[in-house]
């Protein structure tokens, strides 16, 4: 049995399933009604929803995109309405809805609920989606990490505290040197250190490692805390004023409309993102090591017979996990808000490993999963901005939710490295 | 592993006795098995996570970074700074949990341990909750979100029903046992209809416990006429819990609701039926199904004991000890009772003693805070270390060079 | 390449695993490893491959000391194994399997090409129909087992070892390897066959080298004859046959009828199977592993809901109850994996033996379980079946194969009984314990409960059933007498129906009953 960050299915429930899986089509389609009878009856005729799709700063301003409210949310709860009638014709013939088309019905429905939201006002669509990618950013670092880890088979609940120790060491550094890139480089090392700990007490003391992850978080909240209010609040000038990380727009593409400004005027922290993302995916999948790295993660003592060092891999991917989220951590200081400030990872760590969970272990479906989070978090905010009828609080429950709901509905029993998790001893 | 890879013991040549070494005596041997005893782990384990935390203390001292600064000139000046700020911060940690022998009078010097015990309470209570789940193997790291739900319910019972003295207060309690149980129960059921990881559901109940709770001290429902600040009304002064040693001291009967928890816990786990389904669960799910268990209703079932522990928690908090609702009602009762849990192994009546000591970390590092100005999260370090290091007996066993016990060897090859 | 092992002695704590075993394998030798469960076989050759560090002693190739520090040097030095359980990961292809650890790339990548390509290569080579791209947790287990041969020619074995190679094969897929093993050893391969079957290898060693309990007790010719073998093996005597009374059937207990089950993938694992069992009878259900057996078990006890069928036990309808009910209609059960499905390893052997009798008022108190019942139950349970423990408190995980079956049959047998099913109850168990274990069946028979075995092993089957039922592909074959010869029965396990077996098992027997009747 392993305890694990997967689906553990406990089930006593019958084994087979000669019924058609009717829990997607059921969902979509109570939310298809909702989106129809809230967003789309529920709106007034004759208002209009206005999205800017240019930054006030741009050289060429596209014309504001201005939609009809009632219109447009009763087209796209009724797009959504058909979806999911066509997935449960799927579902009656045993067949599952195509990931495309999840997809789609969740651009639909989003943006259905944007246009009733903010009926007869306007928000900026470049700076919703560019919140959503910054905001998405330690996210996909988290789960980059978490999936380093979990492949190989150790289970890495720590990346909140490396989140944290990261953004700490990238504060503290750079301040210090007066130079963001050294910070950045600090940020791994940090999240690294905090690896060692993870990798000592799971790979060689083969102690649970869900307790270490938990027990490693409190530490990182403790010693950031404890250095944070004795070190870095009497001396907030020397210790904790990084300068910010500057974003560098790419020739050519950053001039592109809409996308061009959102994806490729940026920090390095997101090009580094980009790189990650691609990078991890073809190690992953195409690659010596990540062909090792999978076998260890699935079946240990099968690689263990090919010979390759069962426990030195994963040494080496928790290491290597770890940097990852502690450089993901850098961003929080010197790249968004500027100065460290005591648990201002606040838990997404813990939505970066649902990340990694809700894109089945892969970096591509990490970093899709962490636009998602990305973007509940920045619709939040900047729906309470314009103010809506909903009260803030169940507003910034969202993204919480959506994890529960992501990790309950629509992923159910996908299935993780089956040996994350568990410990390998050999006599 | 394979029955094969390790030979079957019946059918190995007779296990020799380990050999004994003749010229070892009685009071050798002794020694030998208590350094490698468990809780000789433990003490070193504290030992050693206080000389980490002391280490940590010395170094952010303005006054032992001044001595660093001639180092060289005079060393022991910066080993005497380095003393004077450890030994001063362990002492009022000491003074503030347990004994302080500087006050005026006796019953003045043992209030320290009193405000341990009153910090303790929540914390056992909810730690119960935590090893319940751990037992049947689940990780409830939702004792958090538990707390707040099981203290908002029971402040909104305490100051909006009007019953009769001492019905209010048990019908409070309830109220938070019961929130606390939906909370977890969520989870449980979750876990047992959908897979959905325990672990993610529980943290993500957590924000939006914090989430509610703020949304309840903007209603009028929760709020004081006529008050913007985010503070529910007192609870009436027939659900409070009552004091339990006189008005000099704050423990109230929570303590004594803290060890009939202890009690319960323990008959639950080890002699009633229920409890050997959770425990047989926990170890084997597969093995729980083909005896006829439902694991799927006991997952929930589990659930739903921890959670109406840690709501109980957040409850004998509330009516005990802050009699309104603040969005820091629940502190880090949540959290901590997961190291209290792990620390305690468990077992209620490690448990209980756990939860003193954590209760005294705080009540102690408060009281170190004011004093020396020595931050109280330096607690949380000290916690966390103490759970890695008893978590990896035989990583404090390599730093002390101790023998590994018996147990451990074979456990190595079994 | 000539290998020899040299006084190899392997401790785990106080056990002895191996005590100073020599061994010379020569090359192109099939050498037989016999011994029974536990003897050390598997200790000696994770030793062999490197997976362990013997305590004492030393290996040499071609003459000269090699030390093994992980099995990279045994793949280096041209050992190959192919495990009883796969070392197969089950979301790789073939390809990738193959490849595994000796991964060849162009430029940064995997060179997939190049790994499909020899893996076709090989299986032409041995004739097998191997597709490159498959993935490996869809493929049958015998399939499994050459992927598992290729991977270590790929790699150039020269000695290869193959542990309990045949336990989940048909008999005619058990010739069928053996032809690839004499392949094998006739291009200059050292086999090193791992067995506690004896038919095997009189059918096919060069050599036969007998181990128990961690030593050489010696070596025999392929001639020499089963019932010696088997002495030397288990130290004994043993009979090979059990002695049981003809069956006396009483009314009819069970009735399944038309029971269709389907797995997580929809797939019909029982596929509208019908039978009956009377009172007094074992029924045995033959068949290759991965047929249906298994599954039909856990539909009758509830562990699975059947889509359609009815299972009638003494008039009561099973389908739909859940599996408490099941078992509180009088139904035993013992499953196939006992550490995973039978027992709770953490527990105590006392808490074990009342698993699944917990709400049985017997260990009933007023404030939950009687723990003095459950501990006089114990003491009672391991006085009568023998369990080799140290105490009503040792955590049951602790204790050996045997006795770890010992406590589940034990518990399933400590209540009066409608139906008795055991799932392979005697899988990896010694052959004392075996003994002891059919006897027990044959007696709960003997008191008129029906009885239901699970059988992979045609050996178990023949000695317990009154009735076989073989199953191929979710479906019952047929439903033969209990004498029915092993060819017939390998035929109907793979899939041959009744008349045609007969007709082909006459016209060619296997290696294995030419051998017995002298033919070779």
């Amino acid at each position: 049995m392993s305890t694990v960050i997967e689906d553990r299915p406990v089930a006593d429930a019958p084994v087979m399933s000669a019924r058609p899986a009717l829990r997607v089509p059921i969902t979509l389609g109570v939310l298809g009604v909702i989106a129809l009878l809230a967003f789309g009856l529920g709106s007034d005729s004759g208002m209009d929803s206005t999205f800017n799709l240019s930054f006030r700063t741009d050289v060429v301003q596209l014309p504001d995109l201005v939609v009809p409210t009632k219109g447009t949310c009763l087209v796209l709860s009724l797009l959504c309405l058909g979806i999911a009638a066509y997935s449960y014709f799927l579902a009656t013939r045993l067949r599952k809805t195509p990931m495309w088309l999840t997809a789609l019905y969740g651009v639909a429905w989003v943006f259905a609920f944007l246009v009733w939201a903010i009926e007869g006002k306007s928000t900026s669509l470049v700076d919703l989606l560019q919140g959503s990618l910054l905001l998405a950013v330690p996210i996909a670092f988290g789960a980059f990490g978490g999936v380093f880890c979990e492949r190989s088979g150790v289970v890495n609940i720590a990346i909140e505290g490396q989140l944290l120790a990261g953004a700490f060491a990238a504060a503290v550094v750079a301040s210090v040197t007066d130079s963001v890139y050294l910070g950045l480089l600090a940020a791994p090392v940090a999240g690294w250190l905090l690896g060692l700990l993870l990798a000592l007490f799971t790979v060689k003391y083969a102690v649970n490692q869900i307790i270490v992850g938990v027990v490693l978080n409190v530490l990182a909240v403790g010693l950031t805390s404890f250095l944070f209010a004795a070190v870095l609040k009497p001396n907030a000038e020397t210790l904790n004023t990084p300068p910010l990380l500057q974003p560098i727009a790419i020739p050519v593409l950053s001039k592109i409309p809409v996308l061009g400004p959102v994806l490729f005027r940026q920090t390095i922290i997101v090009y580094a993102m980009y790189v990650m993302v691609v990078v991890l995916t073809l190690a992953l999948f195409r690659t010596r090591w990540g062909l090792r790295v999978r076998a260890v993660g699935e079946h240990p003592e099968a690689a263990d017979t090919v010979g390759i060092q069962v426990n030195r891999t994963r040494w080496r991917n928790v290491m290597w996990g770890s940097a990852t989220a502690g450089f993901g951590g850098a961003f929080f200081t010197v790249g968004y808000i500027g100065a460290f400030g005591p648990e201002m990872s606040g838990g997404k760590g813990y939505i970066a490993l649902a990340a990694m969970i809700l894109g089945r272990w892969t970096p591509i479906g990490s970093l899709g999963a962490a636009l998602l989070f990305g973007f509940a978090t920045k619709l939040v905010s900047a729906l309470s901005v314009l103010g809506t009828p909903v009260p803030s609080q169940f507003l910034q429950m969202l993204p919480y939710l959506l994890t529960i709901f992501a990790v309950a509905g629509f992923v159910g029993r996908v299935r993780g490295p089956a040996a994350a998790g568990v410990p390998y001893l050999k006599g | 592993m394979t029955d094969e890879l390790v030979p079957d013991q019946a059918d190995a040549p007779p296990a020799a006795p380990p050999p004994k070494d003749p010229t070892e005596d009685a009071a050798a041997s002794w020694l030998r098995r208590v350094s490698s005893s468990g809780s000789t782990v433990t003490v070193l384990a504290f030992v050693l996570a206080l000389v980490i935390g002391g280490i940590l203390i010395a170094v952010v001292n303005p006054a032992v970074t001044a001595a660093a600064h001639y180092f060289f000139a005079a060393p022991l000046d910066t080993f005497e700074a380095a003393w004077t700020a450890v030994s001063e911060a362990y002492s009022a940690l000491f003074r503030g949990a347990v004994f302080d022998y500087q006050a005026d009078t006796f019953a003045k010097a043992i209030r320290p341990l009193t405000e341990t015990m009153t910090v303790a309470t929540p914390l056992i209570i909810a730690a119960l909750g935590v090893a319940v789940a751990f037992r049947a193997g689940l990780f409830n790291i939702g004792g958090q979100g538990q707390v707040i739900m099981g203290a908002s319910l029971s402040a909104y019972i305490g100051f909006t029903w009007h019953l009769p003295a001492g019905i209010a207060c048990v019908v409070a309690l309830l109220g938070g046992l019961f929130a606390g149980a939906v909370w977890g129960g969520i989870a449980g059921v979750l876990k047992a209809r959908t897979g959905a990881h325990e672990v993610i559901v529980t943290i993500m109940l957590n924000y939006v416990a914090i989430s509610f709770l703020a949304y309840f001290l903007t209603t009028e429902a929760f709020r004081v006429p006529g008050s913007a600040e985010p503070k529910s009304r007192t609870v009436r002064p027939e659900a409070q819990l009552p004091l339990l040693f006189g008005s000099q001291y704050r423990v109230t009967w929570g303590f004594v609701i803290a060890i009939l928890a202890a009690v319960f816990v323990w008959w639950l786990m080890s002699r009633s039926r229920i409890g050997f389904q959770y425990r047989a669960v926990g170890f084997n799910p597969n093995a729980s199904r083909t005896a006829g268990f439902s694991v799927q209703r006991i997952t929930v079932y589990v659930m739903l004991t921890s959670g109406a522990l840690a709501g109980l928690a957040g409850a004998v908090q509330l009516l005990g000890t802050s009699k309104y609702l603040t969005d820091g009602i629940a502190g880090t009762i949540g959290f901590d009772a997961i190291t209290v849990a792990l620390l305690g192994r468990s077992k209620p009546l490690g448990i209980f003693f756990a939860g003193i000591l954590y209760g005294g970390l705080s009540a102690g590092g408060r009281f170190m805070e004011a004093v020396t100005g020595t931050p109280i999260s330096i607690v949380l370090v000290l916690q966390a270390l103490v759970v890695l290091f008893i978590a990896a007996p035989s990583l404090v066993r390599t730093i002390f060079r101790l023998p590994a016990p018996d147990a451990e060897l074979k456990g190595a090859t079994a | 390449m000539l290998l020899e092992l040299r006084g190899i002695t392997k401790r785990f704590g106080p056990l002895v695993a191996n005590d100073h075993i020599d061994l010379v394998i020569e090359p192109g030798q099939i050498h037989a490893l016999l011994g029974e469960n536990g003897a050390g076989k598997s200790t000696l050759m994770n030793v062999l491959f490197g997976l362990y560090e013997p305590d004492e002693g030393e290996i040499a190739v071609d003459g000269s000391v090699v030390g093994f520090r992980g099995p990279s040097d045994a793949l280096a030095a041209g050992i190959g194994m192919v495990h009883q359980h796969f070392m197969l990961v089950p979301v790789f292809t073939v390809a990738e399997s193959v490849m595994l650890g000796h991964e060849l790339t162009k430029g940064s990548f995997l060179d997939l090409d190049s790994a499909r390509a020899q893996v076709r290569t090989l299986s032409e080579r041995f004739g097998f129909d191997v597709d490159p791209d498959a993935r490996i947790e869809d493929l049958p287990v015998g399939v499994q087992q050459r992927v598992e041969i290729i991977k270590a020619m790929a790699r150039d074995a020269r000695v290869l070892i193959l542990d309990e190679p045949t336990a989940v094969l048909t008999p005619q897929e058990t010739d069928e390897l053996i032809e690839i093993m004499r392949q094998l050893a006739a291009a200059g391969t050292s086999i090193v066959f791992i067995t506690h079957k004896l038919r095997e290898v009189r059918a096919v060693a060069d050599v036969i080298t007998v181990i128990r309990r961690g030593r050489v007790v010696g070596s025999a010719a392929p001639t020499a004859p089963e019932t010696e073998l088997a002495a030397m093996m288990v130290g004994r005597a043993v009979m090979l046959e059990l002695d049981k009374a003809p069956a006396e059937p009483g009314a009819v207990a069970l009735s399944v009828r038309d029971l269709l089950v389907l797995d997580g993938a929809g797939t019909r694992v029982v596929d509208g199977v019908s039978f009956d069992l009377a009172r007094g009878e074992i029924l045995a259900i033959a068949g290759v592993q991965g047929n249906g057996q298994s599954e039909l078990a856990e539909a009758i006890v509830g562990l699975s809901t059947p889509l359609r069928g009815s299972i009638l036990l003494e008039g009561t309808e099973l389908v739909g109850l859940s599996v408490r009910d099941v078992l509180d209609h009088g139904v035993g059960f013992v499953p196939e994996d006992r550490s995973h499905d039978g027992l709770v390893g953490d527990f105590s052997v006392a808490e074990n033996l009342v698993l699944d009798l917990i709400f049985d008022p017997r260990f009933r108190s007023p404030l939950g379980v009687d723990l003095a019942a459950v501990q006089a139950n114990a003491t009672q349970r391991i006085e009568e079946y023998d369990i080799r423990t140290q105490g009503p408190g040792q955590p049951a995980g602790r204790l050996s194969g045997g006795n770890q079956q010992k406590v589940v049959v034990a518990r399933e047998l400590s209540r009066p009984l409608r139906l008795f099913i055991a799932s392979q109850p005697t899988r990896g168990v010694d052959v004392g314990s075996i003994e002891f274990l059919h006897r027990r069946i044959v007696s709960e028979r003997d008191t008129g409960t029906p009885v239901i075995i699970v059988s992979t092993e045609l050996d178990e089957v023949s000695a317990l059933a009154d009735r076989i039922a073989v199953m191929y592909r979710g479906k019952i074959i047929g439903v033969v007498p209990g004498d029915t010869p092993r060819d017939v029965l390998g035929l109907m396990m793979a899939g041959v129906p009744l008349d045609d077996a007969r007709r082909q098992a006459a016209e060619n027997p296997t290696t294995e009953t030419k051998l017995e009747e002298g033919d070779l």
